[in-house]
């Protein structure tokens, strides 16, 4: 049996653990910066660390990236945009232990040799804004930010900055543009960010837990972190369970934990009611049903059952819930957010929203679910950035799993389902 | 409409220091913004030539980026600007209705302001809080595991000037302008207020203690 192991959450439950005296005093940054900063990379290499927000990609490599002895400025961003929906770990993290982010900037803009860091956090969450800036305040007080940190020689300034309201500026390049105060548009890839990010320098963009799961591996060490998790999925991470459970909420596990697991833990989905379909990773990872209630929640065991880990974002929907008004309102979800830059995702977002409505109303006909995988098809693969692969997976999966749910639509004329019973106060 | 000397003047000092943080000026665009929103309510025509001003930018590049961005507002939003969440996972659990319900109760609809100044709505996608659905947000302040009775005494609450404290946030809420001038990058001293962390997010937290759960101990 896999247990929990909270690591980043664990001081979420004392009054003052957004502070400094809360948090503790910043010995791993301490130590990393009486090490070389290659060691620091290499250590987080070893650790096997693969980014948090979505893609997994290894946060020491991305990190080996950064061409040095370059001259120019390097920078590191964080990526706090936190809006694919489900997701919902980076938020409560910053708004309780925003102190460990601060901290992982410390080290990883001193392993990336960085003097100069940003933290782009979405505007639309105010307090926890207000405690990111406590917080580096806090740090620029004791020293801890600013010139010369522990007399190594090293200087940092760090940057809160709030976005203004755009799922794409999660992004990494729109994020760039738009921290460079422009609209948030994705840039042609290559050259990386690590190559030419922000104002054409090398920059590392990282998840929010990535970055605040770095002092632990110093700490504790990489084989500490090694010890966790699967072959190629190592260490904990922040599981977020939404929707028609018992005790929603945000469970701190080892990679490879499966839903089956969690759901135990989190008591069940709500009583009287069984569980017809989920996201492993937010709405841009494709669906699953309860045949995978057993598949390990790793990079490589969910990609293996054809959907993607993501960000660890599990929605769970039961038996009242209509599979069709769920794929509908993402999809327009997509359309909204969609930057308008390309083609397939502009139009394509938009036909699959109109295709989609008709088939909610029950106007549509067989030919609508060609439509729909077609257009979804259109779009896949041959978007200017993952936004566009996102939004089809809803589609492709919901019609592989649910085709007779969407006949039904059309058999009966309308939606089978009253939604009443899936609110929280529809059924008890 | 501009704006008069003494609100310029302070305007100024606080964008001097705000584009002081950043390598390259333009970068604080964003941030200003917020901050014109934060004396207007809005981003005004004054606002984004008082942006471009100070960025060397043509008011063209300004208003193309703040009509980009859903938080910028084009006409003037309530003292409280109410949201609710209507992404798929709040939507289901109750946001739809809840929707359906505060809109008819407060007479506007998507991004529309109550006649008295004081209340705007807006549908919102997913805010990041999905383990407490169904989610609202006033002033992009917390309220969390809303019912549609909730949220009507809510916005009667706020149109009767009543205090409100946000579920995780400060003890008194604070207004539109008042939020906007935290965004841009200017601290009220509220972050010790509220809770670390409250309901779900302590959850997984809860049950590892009750089972003495822990991640191994550093060798
Ligand atoms: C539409 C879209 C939205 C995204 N939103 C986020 C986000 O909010 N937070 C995040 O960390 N990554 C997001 N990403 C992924 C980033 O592009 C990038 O891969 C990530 O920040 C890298 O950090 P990591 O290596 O630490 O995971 C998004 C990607 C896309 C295509
Ligand atoms: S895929 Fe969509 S969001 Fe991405 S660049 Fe194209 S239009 Fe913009
Ligand atoms: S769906 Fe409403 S907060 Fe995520």
């Amino acid at each position: 049996m896999t247990t929990l192991t909270p690591v980043l959450t664990a001081n979420w439950d004392q009054p003052n653990s957004f502070t400094l005296e809360g948090y503790g005093d910043y010995s791993a940054a301490r130590k990393a910066l009486g090490m070389d900063p290659d060691a620091v990379i290499q250590a987080v290499k070893d650790s096997g660390l693969r980014g948090r927000g979505g893609a997994g990609f290894p946060t020491g490599m991305k990190w080996g990236f950064i061409p040095q002895g370059d001259g120019k400025p390097h920078y590191l961003v964080v990526n706090a945009d936190e809006s694919e929906p489900g997701t919902c770990k980076d938020i409560p993290l910053m708004m309780a232990n925003p102190h460990s982010l601060v901290e992982g900037i410390i080290i990883t803009s001193y392993a990336i040799r960085a003097n100069h860091a940003f933290i782009y956090v979405r505007g639309e969450v105010l307090h926890v804004i207000r405690r990111l800036q406590a917080a580096v305040a806090e740090a620029y007080d004791k020293g801890l930010l600013g010139k010369d940190l522990f007399g190594s020689g090293f200087d940092l300034e760090l940057v809160v900055h709030s976005g203004a309201g755009a799922y794409i500026c999660g992004e990494e390049t729109a994020l760039l543009d738009s921290l460079e105060g422009y609209r948030g548009q994705p840039r042609l890839k290559p050259p990386f960010p690590a190559v030419a990010g922000l104002y054409a320098s090398p920059t590392v963009v990282n998840n929010v837990e990535s970055v605040a799961s770095v002092p632990s591996i110093i700490s504790n060490g990489a084989e500490w972190f090694a010890g966790m998790g699967t072959e190629k999925s190592k260490g904990f991470g922040i599981f977020s369970l939404s929707g028609h459970v018992t005790r929603p909420g945000q469970y701190e596990a080892p990679l490879g934990i499966t839903l089956r697991e969690l759901l135990d833990m989190a008591g069940g989905i709500r009583e009287g009611h069984q569980i017809k379909f989920w996201t492993p990773g937010g709405s841009s990872t494709p669906i699953f049903t309860d045949e995978h209630l057993d598949v390990p929640l790793d990079f490589e065991s969910v990609g293996a059952k054809g959907s993607m880990l993501g960000t660890r974002a599990l929605q769970i929907f039961d038996e009242t819930t209509c599979v069709v008004r769920a794929v509908l309102r993402w999809t327009e979800f997509y359309a909204h957010e969609s930057c308008g830059k390309c083609t397939p995702c502009r139009e394509g977002t938009y036909w699959l929203k109109q295709v989609l409505k008709r088939l909610e109303k029950g106007q549509g006909t067989e030919e609508d679910l060609t439509t729909i995988t077609d257009i979804a098809d259109n779009i896949l693969g041959r978007s200017f950035c993952a936004l566009g692969d996102g939004a089809t997976s809803p589609i492709h999966s919901s019609v592989k799993y649910f085709r007779d749910e969407y006949l039904k639509h059309f058999e009966i004329g309308g939606c089978p389902f009253d939604h009443a019973p899936s609110t929280v106060w529809g059924t008890k | 409409m501009t704006y008069t000397p003494e609100v310029r003047e302070r305007l100024e000092q606080d964008a001097k220091e705000i584009i002081g943080r950043y390598p390259k000026p333009r970068s604080a665009l964003l941030p200003l913004l917020h901050l014109v929103q934060s004396e207007d309510g809005y981003v005004s025509d004054a606002g984004q030539e008082f942006c471009a001003e100070m960025l060397g930018l043509s008011k063209a590049e300004v208003v193309g980026v703040s009509t980009f961005y859903t938080m910028y507002k084009r006409r003037p939003m309530g003292d409280y600007h109410v949201g609710v969440c209507i992404n798929t996972l709040c939507a289901v659990m109750g946001g739809d209705q809840i929707w359906d319900e505060l809109s008819e109760h407060a007479g506007v609809g998507h991004d529309e302001t109550t006649p008295d100044g004081k209340v705007s709505l807006e549908r919102l996608e997913c805010n990041a809080a999905c383990d407490f659905a169904p989610v609202m947000m006033v002033n992009w302040e917390f309220f969390d595991n809303q019912t549609p009775a909730s949220a009507k005494q809510l916005v009667d609450d706020l149109r009767d000037g009543k205090e409100i404290s946000p579920t995780r946030g400060p003890k008194k809420l604070c207004t539109f302008k008042e939020a906007s001038r935290v965004l841009s990058g200017l601290p009220d001293g509220l972050a010790a207020d509220g809770p670390s962390a409250s309901g779900p997010s302590l959850e997984g937290l809860k049950i590892a203690k009750a089972n003495g759960w822990k991640a191994p101990e550093a060798p």
